[in-house]
């Protein structure tokens, strides 16, 4: 599960391991979330590529997405900080 | 023969072709993309070109890109190695337009090879037994309910387009299709690019067993016995050995002429691989051909004293088959474990990183085909396969015993690999009496649960 930090209302999600990360499903397909969406716990934020496997990166409270930082397809090292939400 | 070969691979099959290419004293090019500047297959070529960046589709499926490298260093021959291009018939076509040698089947097998449906056809016609299936695409679900009444639940429902066991859907009864149908043509369609499915009866406890096959341009088809290859976990193969621990040779005369049959059907040219399944009974059934080198090449490799990829090489350059399996003398037991960068304890998960203890091991009876090296570093990239140790010896009780010393040998730090697994299996009882069937892993793997449930 993706490593997160809870602090003042503001959480971290972070890549549980090194890999290629992507914000939709399919190249053809929007964005699973965009900055200022509201998300659900486990609702999933984006995909993680590790040796051809695919992870889902999943919310870990309710909340509202404040920041992503990774562009689409960048390449993540293990627990880089992917995305700030504020907790909703 | 060829003057310069040119490898379209990386990982240890590259490894694997640029060794042969010195033994038959050819000049060997590797590509590589951005990702993969210090990989070990790069020290042993006599040049290397870069064909692009870290992801695969843009260097080591990018056809252009590899084509344009076969140019500039005047090559004359490419081996594609297995994934990537290696059944790609665009590709062999792109080569053959392009003035060099394909090293592998003709593109016509290629095709025919990935349109598993008109493959079994072909070769029922010539009298291989095949499992039952329905005869093409299946359009509707009130069509797939009618033809797996009609055969018989268990069914399994596949995209004509699929391959290395992805695509494929069990259904235990009409229930389950009726909920699965669906869901198996969006996988199809999302995965393969082409929804078509088909339905196929489901064999009980069965067992994978392949057969080598070696063919030449003037259509003389030899096997080189069988490979047992059950034991696989989500339809990927894990352990493999040759030969078969349920083999006759009244079964291997027979299914070894079947290989022979169906690829002499197909017209194949170059190594290829001929899969069956066998139930309980010994009943057998073709289910399709590999045209590829493949990853458990080795074990037949051992047992017959043959180099599939040199001859692969030979053949390709014009090389004709004058031997036969019953010249060969299959000899003594080879197992081979896919050594692979993932967590047994973590669902298998990957496990990439820095090696930074690595320690292979040796002896009597030890092969070990790898790209590994102390301070590699696991791309992301790529798949998690990262060595095949393959142990020999005169029996399997002795080959078990290799394999299980040798395992014990691997040292690979920090990286989580499946090396744990093997040992747990090697000691188990029913693996060591080769009884076991394709379900076999389940004992070892707690529950295949979805990475989604991982809370």
């Amino acid at each position: 599960m993706s490593g997160t930090e809870e602090n003042a209302g503001r959480i971290e999600v972070r890549a549980p391991m090194s890999g290629v990360f992507y914000r939709t499903p399919a190249p053809d397909q929007p964005p699973y979330v965009e900055v200022g969406d509201v998300v659900k716990k486990k609702q999933v934020l984006g995909l993680l590529e590790t040796m051809k496997v695919f992870q889902k990166i999943k919310s870990p409270a309710n909340g509202r997405v404040v920041e992503i930082l990774p562009d689409n397809e960048a390449t993540l090292k293990d627990n880089d900080l992917v995305f700030v939400l504020e907790k909703g | 023969m060829f003057s310069k070969i040119l490898v379209a691979n990386r990982g240890e099959i590259a490894h694997r072709i640029i060794r042969a290419c010195r033994e038959l004293g050819v000049p060997s090019v590797a590509v590589y993309s951005e990702a993969d500047r210090d990989s070990l297959h790069l020290t042993l070529a006599d040049e290397k070109v870069c064909i692009g960046p870290p992801v695969s589709a843009k260097s080591y499926l990018n056809m252009e890109s590899i084509i344009e490298a076969a140019r500039a260093t005047g090559v004359d021959a490419i081996h594609p190695g297995y994934g990537y291009l290696a059944e790609n018939a665009a590709f062999a076509r792109a080569c053959e337009e392009a003035g060099i040698v394909f090293i592998g089947p003709t593109p016509d097998n290629l095709h025919l090879a990935g349109d598993k449906l008109t493959a079994k056809l072909i070769v029922q016609e010539k009298g291989v037994p095949v499992i039952p299936s329905s005869p093409a695409g299946v359009g509707s679900l009130a069509e797939a309910e009618r033809i797996s009444g009609d055969m018989g639940y268990p069914v399994m429902v596949k995209a004509s387009a699929g391959g290395g066991g992805r695509g494929i859907r069990v259904c235990e009864d009409r229930e389950m299709l009726v909920e699965e149908f669906p869901i198996a043509r969006m996988e199809a369609r999302a995965g393969f690019g082409n929804d078509e499915v088909f339905i196929e009866k489901c064999i009980l406890h069965p067992r994978h067993i392949e057969f080598q096959i070696l063919a030449d341009r003037h259509g003389h088809v030899i096997h080189l016995g069988e490979r047992e290859c059950t034991i696989q976990r989500r339809y990927q193969k894990l352990i493999e050995e040759s030969p078969s621990p349920v083999m006759t040779p009244e079964l291997r005369e027979r299914m070894g002429q079947a290989a022979v049959t169906a690829a002499g059907a197909v017209q194949y040219f170059n190594a290829g691989t001929v899969e069956f399944l066998v139930d309980g009974d010994g009943n057998f059934y073709f289910m399709e051909i590999n045209a590829r080198i493949q990853v458990e090449h080795p074990v037949t490799e051992l047992t017959t004293g043959i180099d599939l990829v040199k001859e692969q090489i030979r053949l390709a350059s014009g090389g004709e088959l004058d031997y036969t399996f019953d010249d060969i003398r299959q000899r003594g037991w080879a197992m081979e474990c896919r050594i692979n960068a993932e967590d047994p304890d973590r669902n298998f998960l990957p496990s990439p990183g820095k090696i930074d203890r690595y320690r292979p091991p040796g002896g009597f009876g030890v092969r070990l085909d790898t790209h590994l090296y102390q301070g590699y570093e696991l791309p992301v990239f790529y798949d998690s396969l990262i060595a095949k140790l393959i142990s020999y010896d005169l029996t399997r009780d002795g080959a078990i015993r290799i394999m299980r010393r040798a395992l014990e040998e691997f040292g690979i730090a920090p990286v989580k690999t499946t090396i744990p697994l093997y040992l747990r299996i090697m000691d188990d009882p029913s693996f060591k009496r080769g009884d076991f069937d394709t379900g076999f892993i389940k004992r070892f793997v707690p529950d295949e649960e979805d990475e989604d449930e991982d809370e």
